[in-house]
């Protein structure tokens, strides 16, 4: 493959996924069955555009990969603990059920004993590509479906690696290669330097990295490291994306966590689609013209046995009532794990010639069918609890203050919250601070504060408050037009460096806006003036009525805080009236005043 | 330890409580708290506030009456200084047994306090919620010290006033 070809076979793939994806969700089809179909298109049964799926398919499992790193990010230790009952017990009854009655079917259609195990293991594995991304769609991750499925994901990526490695000690032929044993041990040997690398060496060393503060090379990094472990893993033989899913879960509580996300999320998103282009580029429409009753009748039967026992399984599961046909639905497909394993059995020649294509053909037909039967599902069964919800199942562990910029001025606010028992989280960009800062309590994260998908990240859309911290007045404005955009419903509390930053803010309707030097400049006032002998109260009487004034002078002029001609004049105006109301003081405090109650104006006689 | 509680918002301008207080500034074992001085913004620091009471045997509330009754932020002491747990309730004892004297300056007369008086009734009718304040944290309540007229009265009326505040604290110093 020349340069010029990777090229053009990219500008393929974003051509057939920007013309098919749009479509596809505009249909409400979901974006993987675009992506499938662009696949189809330009594969060789379609225009025939691009040179090798197979080769794109393996690139394109990174998206895979980093898919599970950002799923590993959102759960730490503490959480997974909590989902190991999930995982095992429910990853084991999912297996089990599905794959027994696929060994008998293969078994009863006189495949050989090895081969049919094979190919019933390897078929009662999902794709988390599929699943995953779809659930990410269809908000489901925090529901009790989201957990269970996930949690059955995460247990068949482990089952992936025995598979794998013992899928070529079955072959009768001698087989170039490690020992059983040997496998396991590296697979051991790698884990463990995962953990020791996520625990020990990455957050030194994304601190560094991050200390630069060149964005690029923080990204630079953080995909450095994936790829990286992801490869580690790979070269001992367990699965790259339960690699990277442990790198993930080691950083969860890493300040760098949201920074980490933001980052890998448009990686993944591409290269998830094109996985799924790839996928749809291997299916082998060939072998679908030249033996359609064998492909079909397969496909029925490998869809019909894990869509039943899936169901069945649901309830025991603990999905709840109204989710279990969903549940079957998102997971009844043959995941690409199947393709891997399907690979090395043919090459272990455990897997009979016809049957590898086959097989793959099926399974890749199954990921094809995930969306129909999403559709048919919602077709016939949501329309009776569309409106409910198992609401106790959401999770929400956000803060309801954010504070963006943690300089002088925002940790001031930070700690009188803390204070009074209110947590917030805290969005900066300097890596000295953070540290500190989650010592006590404060759920710190690393990052430009004015990207969305950090905000986001941070929990903006449930945050009742957003603290405007931020020194730097553009990059302020700039945030503050992201917020009202994207979050309309959250109260905006800002600094404002000094008058002009004021009206930008006021401007665009920001409710409270302080500027930064104007109660600490009173007060100072206020002291001078109690130092000249002014009594203290009096002193702060006339501070107060100075803020009302200046403040009253500030919002008269918003209007007109386009025009610059009216704005100096009203500058001057606000001036003298300032000096005609000190004189009035002057003079009822002078005359009389607060003597002068004891002698009403009105009169009893 | 005598404590007296000075509530007046513009002592630079006063005449008749400024006087009062300059008799007795010099004098041992006493101190002066002004309460406008002290918290300009009303946030009374409670705690200084009670460690002040707990170590006086007498307790002074000197201030102009100001409609019928303490000024605001004198008002505003007696919220939240004497609370629950301090003056009054369980653990409450520690006001138990200490005098109480109440030092005020009126604008009207003996005449504007009569029943035909601008203020219609006698200054003895407005004396109760104030004393009952004290009596109600077990305070031992003197007998006040008035000025009325506090605008008109001579200079030598109000020294005569004066003495007799320096006097009686003096004799409760010992
Ligand atoms: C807000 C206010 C309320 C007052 N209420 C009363 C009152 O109810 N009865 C009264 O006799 N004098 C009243 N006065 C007059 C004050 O008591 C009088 O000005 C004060 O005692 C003078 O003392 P000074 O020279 O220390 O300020 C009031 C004065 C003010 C400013």
């Amino acid at each position: 493959m020349g340069e010029g070809s990777l090229v053009v076979d990219n500008l393929v793939y974003l051509t057939a996924a920007v013309i098919c994806v749009p479509i596809a969700a505009r249909l409400k089809l979901g974006s993987v069955l675009g992506y499938l179909a662009a696949g189809c298109i330009i594969g060789p049964f379609g225009l025939d555009l691009t040179k090798d799926p197979q080769a794109t398919l393996h690139f394109a499992e990174f998206g895979v990969v980093l898919m599970l790193f950002v799923i590993g990010l959102e759960l730490d230790i503490k959480h997974l603990m909590k989902l190991r009952r999930p995982i095992f017990r429910g990853g084991t009854v999912q297996m089990l059920a599905c794959s027994i009655p696929l060994f008998v079917f293969f078994f009863v259609i006189r495949l050989p004993w090895e081969a049919a195990l094979v190919a019933s293991i390897a078929l009662g594995l999902s794709s988390t590509a599929v699943a995953m991304q779809t659930m990410a769609e269809r908000k489901l991750a925090n529901t009790g479906l989201g957990k269970t499925g996930f949690a059955l994901l995460l247990f068949q990526d482990i089952a992936a690696i025995p598979l794998i490695a013992v899928v070529p000690m079955m072959a009768s032929a001698e087989v170039s290669g490690d020992s059983g044993w040997l496998v396991a041990g590296k697979a051991l040997a790698a884990v463990v330097l995962v953990v020791l690398i996520g625990r020990f060496l990455t957050r030194p060393l994304l601190r560094i990295v991050a200390q630069t503060g060149l964005r690029e090379i923080f990204m630079g990094f953080t995909l450095l490291l994936v790829l990286g472990i992801a490869l580690l893993m790979a070269a001992s033989g367990v699965s790259m994306a339960l690699g990277a899913f442990l790198a993930g879960v080691l950083l969860a509580s890493s300040e760098y966590r949201h920074a980490l996300e933001t980052d890998i999320q448009p990686f993944k998103g591409l290269l998830m689609g094109l996985f799924f282009i790839a996928v749809g580029m291997s299916i082998d429409f060939g072998l679908l013209i030249e033996q359609p009753l064998v492909v079909l009748g397969l496909l029925g039967a490998f869809s019909f046995i894990k869509l039943g026992m899936l169901r069945w399984i649901a309830g025991p599961l603990e999905i709840p009532a109204k989710q279990r046909w969903l549940f079957a639905a998102l997971l009844a497909q043959g995941g690409e794990f199947a393709f891997v394993v399907f690979g090395v059995a043919r090459t272990a020649s455990v897997l009979p010639a016809p049957w590898d294509g086959l097989l793959t053909l099926t399974v890749a037909l199954s990921m094809a069918l995930t969306p129909v039967w999403l559709i048919a599902h919602d077709r016939f069964l949501t329309k009776r609890n569309e409106n409910q919800r198992d609401a106790d199942t959401i999770e929400d562990d956000s803060a309801s203050v954010i504070i963006a910029g943690f300089g002088r001025f925002g940790q001031i606010v930070g700690r009188l919250l803390l204070a009074s028992g209110v947590k917030a989280t805290v969005l900066d960009h300097d890596p000295d601070q953070i540290d500190l800062l989650r010592k006590f309590g404060f759920r710190v994260y690393y990052g430009d504060a004015t990207r969305l998908d950090l905000l986001h990240a941070a929990g903006a859309a449930k945050a009742k408050v957003f603290v405007l911290a931020i020194d730097d007045p553009d990059t302020s404005v700039a945030l503050v037009d992201t917020l009202l955009e994207a979050f309309p419903g959250l109260k905006i509390v800002a600094r404002a460096r000094n008058v002009p930053h004021y009206y930008e803010l006021r401007n665009r309707g920001v409710d409270i806006v302080e500027r930064e030097t104007f109660e600490s400049a009173l007060v100072v006032g206020r002291a001078a003036l109690s130092a000249l002998g002014v009594g203290k109260y009096e002193a702060n009487e006339r501070a107060n009525r100075f803020r009302r004034m200046n403040i009253g002078m500030l919002e008269r002029m918003l209007p007109h805080m386009a025009d610059e001609k009216r704005r100096v004049e009203m500058a001057k105006n606000a001036m003298n009236e300032l000096e005609r109301q000190f004189a009035h003081d002057m003079r009822t405090l002078s005359e009389h005043g607060d003597l002068s109650w004891h002698n009403p104006t009105y009169s009893r006689d | 330890m005598i404590t007296v509680l000075f509530a007046h918002p513009y002592p630079d301008r006063s005449r008749a409580n400024s006087r009062l207080l300059k008799a007795i500034s010099d004098l041992d074992q006493l101190e002066i708290r002004s309460l406008y001085e002290r918290y300009p913004t009303f946030d009374i620091d409670v705690e200084a506030e009670q460690t002040a009471l707990r170590v006086s045997h007498t307790i002074v509330w000197q201030h102009p009456m100001y409609w019928y009754s303490v000024p605001g932020l004198l008002k505003h002491w007696f919220d939240k200084v004497l609370v629950r747990g301090f003056a009054y309730g369980e653990g409450g004892v520690h006001l138990l047994g200490k005098r109480c004297l109440w030092v005020t300056t009126t604008g009207g007369d003996l005449t504007a306090f009569t029943s035909g008086g601008l203020h219609a009734h006698s200054f003895s009718s407005f004396v109760p919620a104030i004393e009952q304040t004290a009596r109600f944290c077990g305070m031992e309540w003197l007998a006040p010290i008035i000025v009325h007229g506090a605008h008109k009265i001579s200079d030598a009326a109000l020294d005569n006033h004066a003495l007799n505040y320096r006097n009686l604290l003096q004799s409760l110093g010992r």
